[in-house]
């Protein structure tokens, strides 16, 4: 029944060699494989131009029930007031909605309920599928591989070449097993873990690799964790990072919009189960990592892979080696934090939870849980962003958006939000912000001296009560004791 | 659908020190709110060039010696982050043509490339000589072949790398691969069938 199966190769195959041979349309004159994808996301940002090249060429949208659209990097999450304050957003959503209008693309419009960040949209429509190829003009594509599907960033002209030809050409990755064995220490989640690798990895570790996250660590995560650390493989230079499918995948996916029904829902899983990796399959590189090294992690720096665990002190530029230290001299400047501090204790001015990385309902449901009862730092600003209007109307569901209410964040609509401030979330001046988000680029939250620091969900709550980076576990009664 | 082949381009140079240089470094992300391309070469670096008044704030990229420059010297790991395609094209509106680094990151690498851009990789010590031969004499030649693998400045020749793959499309005029990939689409509509997906 499965389409990995096929073929006379006998030896043990890897997620990503069965989901390349049965996806590999032909070789091309560079050596690249023509490459075929089955779901093509786009949003309002990094598409029009794509339209725009395919109508110069005169084509039209090969495949378009393989395209989905919504809209996240631009919309606003303080209101839904059409048109928008701001009239090169309001343009580029119309672009949009004109483009999949005139080429039949399935669009979640922020009227249709399932509107939301475009890596949340996906899987909450059971359009992300184990074994199949997904592409979007965005590099957190890679939280996709969560469900076992070879996810990963494109840049425009390649979102042109998926609408006029449904492929697009790339050479096959190199692979490398990423095991995290064992328990767990209390506080520490889904973040820490891939906080943690792309410190140990390096931001440019994964370069020419594809990721693939296993061990006992990683298969007891909930999809949700799974998402969260997929998402981040790219901060580690890993274009796309997968976890194998199992039944936590199957469980997951079972009923929703997009989902095989019926007998094709037990055929699909027969295929699903198939695409895992085999046992004995061939690894370019292997890295194993032991779950109780993992501390609750922050950044301190300008890029993902400067980070130290919560209770560590940042680095000195003289207790560096010589070609690390212009680095650290650069982000300890930009941070204005001192080289051989604690970062424990550094006062914030901005809580941001939200993101792709992080804005899920799991996320919402066990940072309100600590949250109750709690208030926000006076002089904090705090805004929660669901990531999807799903997971938004989940929390106003189950009251938990009166959690955040009452300590005083202010609760917003779904988007990107201040991850990339395109929209009116943004720094101002030097400010510095504890964030569930992915990226701590200079620049990256709005303003060019602002300020970021990542770090998981429930410790950007410890921040915005204490006003100060903080250690969740010292902060909230039972942080310590779950997890 | 052959474009013409790139082998080879020289110019100026301008070194843009550091390693990571992340894509919301080299285009914010507030300048890709537009439906075009056309107007990112303003964008280009900006939050490292200007002050929040919008003065200069004196990057490498505006010292007077290097207008006009169309190579970039950079660190490792150059264009790393965000996908946006915006990075390379606001670096090729405003003149480059090529960029010389310790390694690339992938996304930049491959959305340079489909522009006709030549990324290649030198290595730290000749990459640092280099960079202060471009520094003292602004008005260096360098030159970027990469049928050769070289880069040639100032009476030297350096050994650089660049991906097989995006060398053998630069050479043969199919850095663009979209004219290939429309040739190979009833293999496209094959392989849709062999998955089980209904004709599109």
């Amino acid at each position: 029944m499965s389409q990995y199966r096929t073929g006379t190769e006998d030896r043990p195959r890897s997620l990503l060699d069965k989901v390349w041979a049965s996806h590999r349309v032909r070789g091309l004159r560079s050596g690249q494989d023509q490459l075929f994808i089955d779901t093509h996301l786009i949003h309002e940002v990094t598409s029009p131009q794509a339209f725009d090249m395919l109508a110069d060429l005169g084509l039209e949208v090969a495949m378009p029930e393989r395209t989905f659209g919504t809209v996240d990097h631009i919309v606003p999450t303080h209101t839904r007031v059409e048109p928008y304050d701001d009239p090169l957003a309001d343009a580029m959503i119309k672009a949009l909605r004109r483009n999949v209008a005139a080429n039949d693309i399935t669009f979640f419009d922020v009227g249709s309920g399932r509107q939301g960040i475009v890596h949340m949209v996906g899987p909450e429509q059971g359009i992300t599928q184990p074994g199949t190829t997904i592409v979007c003009g965005d590099s957190h594509t890679s939280t996709h591989g969560a469900f076992g599907a070879i996810a990963f960033g494109i840049g425009t002209s390649q979102v042109r070449d998926v609408l006029a030809t449904q492929t697009i050409a790339l050479s096959k990755p190199k692979l490398r097993r990423i095991e995290v064995n064992g328990r767990l220490q209390a506080g520490v989640y889904a973040k820490d873990i891939i906080l943690h690798i792309i410190r140990t990895l390096g931001v440019n570790g994964g370069i020419g690799y594809a990721y693939e996250y296993a061990g006992s660590t990683i298969e007891a995560l909930s999809m949700e964790e799974r998402m969260t650390i997929c998402n981040m493989s790219i901060e580690g230079g890993a274009r796309c990072g997968y976890v194998n499918p199992d039944q936590t995948t199957f469980d997951y996916l079972e009923g929703r919009p997009y989902s095989p029904t019926g007998e094709a829902w037990q055929q699909a899983v027969q295929s699903w189960r198939s695409v895992a990796s085999d046992p004995g399959c061939h690894y370019d590189d292997v890295v194993v990592i032991d779950a109780a090294d993992v501390p609750p992690t922050v950044t301190w720096g300008i890029n993902p892979g400067q980070a130290i665990a919560i209770h560590e002190r940042v680095p000195s530029v003289e207790g560096a080696a010589e070609p690390e230290r212009s680095a650290i001299a650069e982000a300890l400047a930009h941070m204005q934090l001192e080289g051989g501090s604690e970062i424990r204790g550094t006062k914030i001015d901005v809580a941001f939870f939200g993101s792709c990385t992080n804005a899920r309902l799991s996320d919402f449901i066990e940072v309100a849980r600590v949250l109750a009862g709690r208030r926000v730092a006076e002089g904090v600003k705090a805004i929660a962003v669901p990531g999807s209007q799903i997971v938004k109307s989940e929390c106003e569901r189950l009251g938990i958006d009166r959690v955040f209410k009452e300590a005083g964040f202010e609760w917003r609509d779904a988007g990107c939000s201040m991850c990339l401030a395109m929209n009116p979330d943004k720094l101002e001046g030097d400010q510095l912000c504890a964030s569930s988000s992915n990226r701590n680029f200079k620049g990256r939250q709005g303003s060019p001296t602002g300020r970021t620091v990542l770090m998981s969900p429930v410790m950007v709550a410890a921040a915005a009560v204490t006003g100060e980076i903080a250690d969740a576990r010292d902060v909230f009664r039972g942080v310590g004791a779950v997890a | 659908m052959a474009l013409p082949p790139v082998k080879a381009t020289s110019g100026t140079a301008v070194v843009i020190p550091g390693n990571d240089i992340d894509t919301d470094r080299i285009i914010p992300a507030r300048f890709l709110k537009a439906i075009t391309f056309d107007d990112l070469a303003a964008g280009l670096f900006h939050d490292e060039r200007f002050d929040e008044a919008g003065n200069s704030k004196g990057h490498p990229l505006d010292a007077p010696a290097s207008q006009g420059a169309s190579v970039v010297i950079s660190g490792d790991n150059f264009g790393c982050g965000s996908s946006r395609e915006h990075a390379p094209q606001a670096l090729k509106r405003a003149g480059f043509d090529a960029v010389i680094a310790g390694s690339f990151a992938e996304i930049f690498f491959g959305n340079a490339t489909t522009l006709g851009m030549l990324c290649v990789s030198m290595a730290g010590p000749d990459r640092r000589e280099l960079a202060e031969l471009v520094r003292s004499q602004p008005d260096t030649k360098v030159e970027v072949d990469i049928e050769k693998l070289e880069v040639r400045a100032g009476g030297r020749t350096y050994a650089v790398q660049t991906r097989a793959t995006a060398r053998e499309a630069l050479l043969t005029g199919y850095w663009d691969p979209i004219g290939e990939l429309l040739e190979g689409l009833p293999e496209v509509r094959a392989t849709a069938a062999a998955l089980g997906h209904s004709a599109g």
